[in-house]
């Protein structure tokens, strides 16, 4: 793990990139990091993140200074200015039913080429994807999914780059921290190494690249 | 007692000791409402927690104990969180026992549409193609009919969120099954006789010679 700060870190993303964000309608994001995408003007971003979290929140900063080109996502229902933008396609919306986009994810950062998931069978997701059968049960095939970027939000990160999560906002950042080439974390508090005890340390710090040491605040 | 609260009402009483139920948003959220602490139900909100408890008062919310609305919500003594994985697993993986959603549309084979309006309202799925496809039992929770228009339809027009029929549905005017794949009438709700029902119900609807009342 490197510690950075939250200009460099984001200086290092290009535009086109595309990105994991944590967060789930806005918590467990991490907002310093789109706060400073958003001061940066990094553009035609692909974004893969739950939701579109609402106007002026989140992920939803994203939206609001039209610097997303793709999303992949399960729910934007509560954003309707993306909703707005993929209507007029100024965006390409990918959905996806949420427990295939933590799979998807999952696999990405496991190894694994994809998932077989009942979910979808005989819906409109299953469009153009491959049906298998294992014991007389159809699955879908959905293909693992990665990215060059994560951006995850801990509640506890230590000097080494162990994490832990708090509550609800734990969400999808876990799985996220395993999927992506560059991981930068921002976390509520840094703490010593030893804080998180081992049990505790929910992903380790191998998966962290950067974690960004600009005080909260 | 209005329309809503006798749907939450008659749905809360399919509960039964230790289940592991996740609520839907709209009228399947007020299920709770109506669910006895003794019962010692499990409510699950997929955004990572088990063991949901009521609404915080203001000023005890905590911004990282949330619903999948996003809106404040409070953990009870013996809740436990998880990441998205795990919570979709337990949806999945059949370990949640009941799941109750909302619906546009339920067709006579037990079909529900509820997640998109093409053209109109695309939010995308969430979370509801995966609860359907995998809680042990699938209960819709929603008005008989909207705009004057029966929401029991003979096929579903919208796309539909999963393949596998639903379990039971109950509206405000009645209870109805699909146990074997025919949209069965299983009770009326107070007051409503079965000539009302069949009146605002598009879908074949097999009715018994004794139909009984909902109780609530």
């Amino acid at each position: 793990m490197t510690p950075i700060s939250l200009e460099e870190a984001v200086a290092m993303i290009p535009n086109g990139a595309s990105i994991m964000v944590g967060g789930f309608m806005g918590v467990g994001t991490p907002a310093r990091l789109l706060n400073e995408i958003v001061r940066q003007g990094k553009h035609e971003l692909t974004i893969i993140s739950n939701d579109a979290a609402t106007p002026g929140t989140g992920v939803g900063k994203l939206f609001d200074a039209a610097l997303v080109s793709r999303l992949i996502a399960t729910h934007i229902g509560l954003n309707p200015s993306a909703q707005k933008q993929m209507l007029a396609k100024q965006i390409t919306a990918d959905l996806v039913p949420q427990g295939t986009f933590a799979e998807r994810i999952r696999a990405g950062g496991c190894g694994l080429g994809g998932v077989l998931t009942p979910t979808g069978v005989g819906t409109l997701v299953a469009e153009g994807k491959r049906l298998v059968e294992v014991d007389g049960k159809s699955f879908l095939l959905e293909a693992a999914l990665r990215a060059q970027f994560a951006l995850v939000h801990a509640f506890l990160a230590d000097y080494l780059g162990n994490l832990s999560y708090a509550l609800t906002a734990r969400n999808f950042n876990p799985v996220m921290a395993m999927a992506a080439d560059t991981v930068i974390v921002t976390a509520e508090h840094i703490v010593p190494v030893g804080v998180i005890a081992p049990d505790h340390v929910m992903t380790p710090a191998p998966l962290v690249d950067y974690l960004v040491t600009n005080p909260s605040g | 007692m209005d329309a809503q609260e006798i749907i939450a009402r008659r749905v809360a009483r399919e509960l039964r000791p230790g289940n592991l139920v996740n609520l839907g948003i709209g009228i399947p959220t007020l299920v709770a409402n109506y669910v006895s602490a003794d019962l010692k139900v499990f409510f699950q909100s997929e955004n990572g927690l088990i063991g949901t408890g009521p609404i915080p008062e203001q000023g005890l919310e905590h911004p990282l104990l949330t619903d999948a609305g996003g809106r404040p919500i409070s953990a009870l003594p013996g809740a436990s969180t998880f990441d998205s994985a795990m919570s979709f697993g337990l949806i999945r993986g059949g370990h949640v026992d009941v799941t109750v959603l909302g619906g546009l549309q339920v067709d006579g084979q037990g079909r529900l549409a509820n997640w998109m309006i093409p053209g109109k309202m695309v939010p995308g799925m969430g979370g509801a193609m995966d609860l359907v496809a995998g809680a042990k039992r699938v209960i819709v929770a929603m008005q008989h009919a909207a705009k004057g228009k029966s929401k029991i339809v003979v096929e579903c027009n919208l796309p539909v969120t999963s393949a596998r029929p639903v379990d039971l549905v109950v509206t405000d005017l009645a209870v109805i099954g699909f146990a074997d794949g025919k949209a069965t009438l299983l009770e009326t709700a107070p007051g409503v006789s079965v000539g009302e029902i069949m009146a605002v119900t598009d879908a074949e609807l097999v009715v018994r010679e004794s139909v009984p009342e909902m109780k609530i």
